[in-house]
């Protein structure tokens, strides 16, 4: 049995955003959406989490710190580019300090798109993460054995 | 209830420890997950469902171990299970002092966990931690000082037989243990050394660098404490085991809605309001005893 369905925790990092996506993320825990009502926790510790959500594109700035917290976090776990600039770069994409989305630096399992990604579609978003990352933890005990 | 008492009185030392050993985590695990039920409804949310705590906690155990330092886990075990062995001695109905000074030797353990790592947050977690510890732990003894000179014992199990309750001699020391319960049950105005809910100036404070396994082990001792605790609540209303166990509930909620209502404390104001509080409500309450008696 795999409990991670029950209670994924999100990890939340800014690379780059314009704070749109940002609040839209926080907007999702307010009792009006009340992510929590899942068992969803919003951490600020890589070590506990279970998602990691990025909101913008990522630049030669915010590279390394994405790695870096990508590395502390234990597995199984899962990325999450929130809104389209963490997707795709969007407009910003051919500036010269911009490597482009997320996807350039992370192996990205979920893409939630919009300008700003919609509080619904943030939870959507997390709730197809749970689902890879019980795949990733069904992996993991596969290649154990 | 009396009939639920009175097996539980029959039972050897050894069955009364076992009782503890297996039944605490359940009752911890769903006092926790009411408590976050409860803070998600004053907040107006729907809140998670009440096993929350146990998903949690089962989840945390198939995650990856990663070890920072490879003694930080032995200290986290050893908080555990000096945790679990003085909520044994307690409900065993063995010496309270003992409880005292064992639950204060697993806090130890603790933050030596939390200083053992090299992540600047873990330390001053583990600092406000030992601040914390300074703070409550004088108003502790008082509780077990207080006891004693009502009942003439430091027997739990001679203390829950005493025939009237003891919060009517013990007003003073009832309202400074409260005080510091909560602290102990790390709740808002004190969450200095982890902060629970969104607050993260610190991180995680103390649990930054546990993961996995070892952050699921510190859950489920903090049940295993808060357990502990309500069971010390419940010795001030003994003499009618309904009441107490009504009110040994009943405070455990007041201390979440303290906890959706203060802001957080700095730790000058934690340790001299918490030592004003033993000072004036708890040692005055003594004396005035000392000398009525």
């Amino acid at each position: 049995m795999s409990w991670f369905k029950r209670s994924p925790w999100v990890l939340h990092y800014n690379a780059t955003s314009c704070n749109g996506c940002d609040i839209e993320v926080f907007a999702s825990l307010t009792p009006m959406y009340d992510l929590e009502r899942f068992g969803i926790i919003s951490t600020g510790n890589p070590k506990h989490a279970d998602i990691l959500a990025i909101t913008g594109s990522v630049n030669v700035k915010s590279e390394q710190v994405v790695k870096n917290i990508y590395d502390q976090m234990p597995n199984p776990k899962v990325v999450m580019a929130v809104g389209i600039c963490a997707t795709s770069g969007c407009v910003f994409q051919d500036c010269y300090n911009v490597l482009g989305g997320v996807d350039k630096v992370l192996p990205v399992d979920v893409y939630v798109p919009g300008c700003a990604a919609r509080p619904e579609s943030i939870i959507d978003g997390v709730l197809k993460a749970c689902e890879i990352l019980q795949e990733k933890h069904a992996r993991q005990k596969k290649e154990k054995r | 209830m009396t009939s639920i008492i009175e097996i539980y009185q029959s039972l050897g030392l050894f069955g009364r420890m076992a009782v503890f050993v297996v039944m605490a985590p359940f009752i911890g695990g769903i006092l926790a997950g009411l408590d976050r039920k409860l803070t998600a409804r004053m907040q107006g949310r729907v809140g998670p469902p009440i096993r929350q705590p146990f998903f949690d906690a089962l989840k945390l155990f198939q995650k990856e171990r990663i070890v920072v330092n490879k003694f930080q886990n032995v200290y986290i075990v050893l908080f555990c299970v000096f945790t679990i062995f003085s909520g044994a001695l307690f409900f065993a109905g063995a010496d309270i002092l003992l409880t005292v000074f064992s639950l204060a030797l697993a806090g130890t353990f603790f933050i030596l966990g939390g200083f053992c790592v090299g992540s600047p947050y873990s330390h001053l977690g583990a600092e406000r931690e030992l601040i914390q510890m300074m703070a409550y732990e004088p108003m502790v003894i008082l509780v077990a000082m207080g006891m004693y000179q009502v009942t003439g014992s430091f027997k739990v199990a001679e203390i829950a037989q005493y025939h009237a309750p003891l919060i009517l001699y013990l007003p003073g020391v009832f309202a400074g243990f409260l005080y510091i319960l909560t602290i102990k049950f790390r709740k808002s105005p004190f969450d200095l050394a982890i902060s629970h809910h969104a607050h993260q100036e610190i991180v995680r404070g103390l649990t930054t660098e546990f993961s996995g396994p070892a952050l699921a082990v510190i859950e489920i001792t903090h049940w295993y404490e808060n357990v502990l605790l309500v069971g010390m609540v419940y010795l001030f209303f003994a003499a009618n085991p309904w009441v107490g166990f009504i009110l040994a509930l009943g405070t455990y909620f007041f201390e979440i809605f303290i906890d959706n209502n203060y802001a957080r404390f700095k730790w000058q104001l934690t340790l001299f309001s918490s030592w004003l509080f033993t000072a004036v409500a708890g040692v005055s309450n003594i004396i005035v005893l000392y000398a009525i008696r």
